[in-house]
């Protein structure tokens, strides 16, 4: 763990690969992450449309008095809001690694299962149908929707002979997810509630309840924990289907555990704030690119790296141009982009 | 052994022509029926007639200025889409690159967007002028992905390009989502539309200003295939046979960026063409680009003229957006052939 793994496989040209990996990055990266995180949720919960001084905040907290207007700000919205944040975050950027681990395809991420995709259809329908449905149902749906769509994909992926290889389940999803895009889009326009879906789409944190976040939480942790437990595998199975095997792993076994985690993940993700897509394709890159290739660092530090991404991304959409909000999605991709260029440009052959 | 392995080959080939010719006969029978379909019939006889040149006016105007050039149009962009997306994962060697990922929907669309934000009406939006726009929206941001790319002494990489145009692509998408949410309902519909691939380019002016675009590059890219299946092998392997890689590799790649760029100019965002054309292709006559690339051709053309008459069709009078029927029927035989397909 502690020092530079060199691995005896080899690589396709002949000379043995040493992995990189990088503890000591790694470990940084987990204790300065999460002082960044607290900071940035201090930031968070006291900037706004009311601004509030740390010190309200900090009673607001741990002394809370329910006759105070600015205590109720702060425990009815932005506490919800900041921790939906941080969590989606996380969860967002975990699925994206596993995608990206499981399938070695730098382009995969949670919503290529169909999750995404899935969720926005019924999400069409809803809009289209049922007019009006109260907030829990849509949630409701669109987490089922999402599951339906991960389902289909993972289906049909192995139907096939010789079960579902990586590019196997990058292309049907890939597949699905323009077929039930079409679909969305064709309802949208038919009924004309392409705006309406395309707020929901557009993603934001902001109207996060605490209920939505006690149903989350126990899901995304125990997800998150099973990642972790899965993590030694993904890194083998991100050397290639026939190392793992070779390695005597059940390949067949940790992608489904694999499949499940995402869809919990980025399931609840979509549910809570729509389909924030960058973060999961982005945050692992940038993840690879700090600490090296061993998913047992990645995984963790993708977590915070998402979550920073998310929190920060939230409190700016906030305060570039008071008291509207910038949707959240377009944001991030402005924070991501610069630096996912600048990844691009040092490109490293590892997956 | 020698025979063997000439008669395997030969026995691709054929079964390559055979596909290639039942494409072929499938693209002639959907282009008679297209003919025929629309909110006024044309009976077979009549149809017959009129390109004879001896049909009543009525019919004549329909047929030569309505529904020939959008039927061409439709088999052009459905042919050009699929040849670059065919180019664009041969070069990255990535099952889900397609022309979208090198940012020229997006650049396009963006570009669209930005006119119909902030022109004073739809109803009046210069019809010509949109094409042009998308063209240039689309090259420029091919271009800006080149150069943000482009490393010196390293030239190209191709996983390099793909990086940085799902990042361009991703700016691109999120300042189209804060324009969307600016827009008036009616402008919205308008713009959405457009996104969803409607190929409104219906007279013979959009033929020609396409045609030159397919006529030149096409032809270029089939008769670079055999630079192809050595750039399919990986550069450390095509540059051990001595082939150039760079200086092919961007070649071609701009060839690509040309195809797709000039047929969302009259198109709209039709991405899955450039998806699943090539894939098609690929499990009907395997990865031999002399085969691959011209059955991708052929597939796509297919795709887009079966879409585009069911889409005008289905809903008359109204129609829907081709881009959405290409996935809709698209995406389900995919997913069937890689349903059957062994590893």
């Amino acid at each position: 763990m502690s020092q530079h793994a060199h691995s005896p496989i080899e690589g396709n040209n002949g000379k043995p690969v040493a992995f990189r990996s990088r503890p000591w990055a790694a470990t940084l990266i987990l204790t300065g992450g999460v002082f960044a995180l607290i900071l940035g949720m201090f930031l968070s919960v006291s900037f706004g449309a009311a601004d509030i001084h740390f010190a309200v905040v900090w009673e607001a907290i741990f002394q809370f008095n329910p006759d105070s207007t600015q205590h109720q700000i702060i425990q009815e919205i932005r506490l919800p809001r900041l921790l939906g944040g941080a969590m989606v975050g996380a969860s967002l950027a975990v699925a994206g690694a596993i995608m990206q681990g499981m399938t070695r395809n730098p382009l995969a991420d949670s919503g290529l299962l169909g999750l995404n995709a899935g969720a926005g259809f019924v999400l069409a329908l809803c809009f289209a149908f049922f007019p009006g449905l109260p907030f829990m149902y849509l949630i409701l749906y669109s987490f089922l929707g999402a599951g339906v769509g991960a389902g289909m994909v993972y289906g049909i992926g192995s139907l096939a002979k010789g079960g579902l290889t990586p590019v196997r389940l990058v292309l049907a999803g890939a597949a699905l997810t323009a077929l039930l895009s079409a679909l969305s889009e064709g309802i949208a326009l038919y009924f004309k509630i392409g705006q309406d879906l395309a707020f929901w789409y557009a993603g934001g944190v902001a109207g996060t309840k605490w209920f939505q976040l006690e149903v989350m939480f126990p899901w995304i942790v125990a997800a998150l924990i099973g990642a972790m437990m899965l993590s030694r595998s993904i890194t083998m199975l991100s050397l290639g289907e026939d190392v793992a095997k070779g390695l005597g792993q059940r390949t067949a076994l940790v992608k489904l555990a694999g499949m499940i985690i995402v869809l919990i993940l980025a399931g609840s993700a979509v549910a809570v704030v729509g389909a924030v897509g960058f973060v999961g394709l982005i945050v692992p890159h940038l993840t690879r690119y700090l600490v090296g290739v061993d998913y047992r660092w990645i995984i963790p530090c993708s977590a915070i790296l998402g979550s920073l991404l998310v929190v920060f991304a939230d409190l700016a959409a906030r305060m570039v141009n008071p008291p509207y909000e910038t949707p959240l999605g377009a944001l991030i991709a402005l924070i991501g982009v610069p630096f996912f260029l600048y990844l691009a440009r040092k490109e490293r052959r590892e997956m | 052994m020698q025979q063997m392995v000439s008669h395997y080959q030969t026995r691709k080939r054929n079964r390559g022509f055979a596909v290639m010719t039942i494409l072929a006969i499938l693209i002639f029978i959907a282009f008679i029926i297209s003919m025929n379909t629309g909110y006024i019939r044309l009976s077979p006889s009549d149809l017959l007639l009129t390109l004879i040149g001896s049909g009543t006016d009525k019919q004549s105007l329909i047929l030569f200025e309505f529904r020939l050039p959008r039927i061409v149009i439709s088999l052009l962009i459905g042919a050009g889409l699929a040849v670059s997306g065919c180019v664009i994962q041969g070069i990255s060697r990535n099952a889900l690159a397609e022309p979208g990922i090198l940012g020229i929907n997006a650049g396009a669309g963006l570009m669209v967007m930005l006119f119909i934000s902030f022109y004073p009406s739809t109803s009046a939006a210069p019809v010509f002028l949109l094409p042009v726009l998308a063209l240039l929206g689309a090259s420029v941001t091919a271009a800006l992905i080149f150069a943000l790319s482009y490393k010196r002494h390293k030239g190209l990489s191709p996983t390099r390009i793909v990086l940085t145009g799902i990042a361009v692509a991703a700016g691109m998408s999120a300042a189209m989502i804060v324009l969307t949410l600016k827009l008036s309902p009616d402008k919205y519909q308008f713009v959405a539309t457009w996104l969803a691939g409607s190929i409104w380019g219906t007279n013979w002016k959009f033929v020609l200003s396409l045609l030159p675009w397919i006529a030149i590059l096409i032809p270029y890219v089939f008769y670079n295939a055999r630079v192809m299946n050595v750039l399919n092998l990986g550069e450390e392997l095509a540059k051990g046979l001595g082939a150039p890689v760079a200086k092919e590799q961007l070649k071609l790649l701009a060839a690509a960026v040309g195809l797709a760029a000039s047929c969302v100019a009259v198109s709209g965002g039709i991405g899955f063409v450039g998806l699943i054309g090539p894939h098609l292709a690929r499990r009907l006559v395997g990865p031999k680009h002399e085969l691959l690339l011209p059955t991708s051709a052929l597939a796509g053309a297919l795709l887009v003229i079966v879409a585009d008459t069911i889409g005008r069709w289905i809903m008359q009078p109204s129609e829907i957006p081709t881009g959405i029927v290409v996935a809709v029927i698209g995406a389900p035989y995919f997913l069937y052939l890689l349903a059957c397909s062994k590893a």
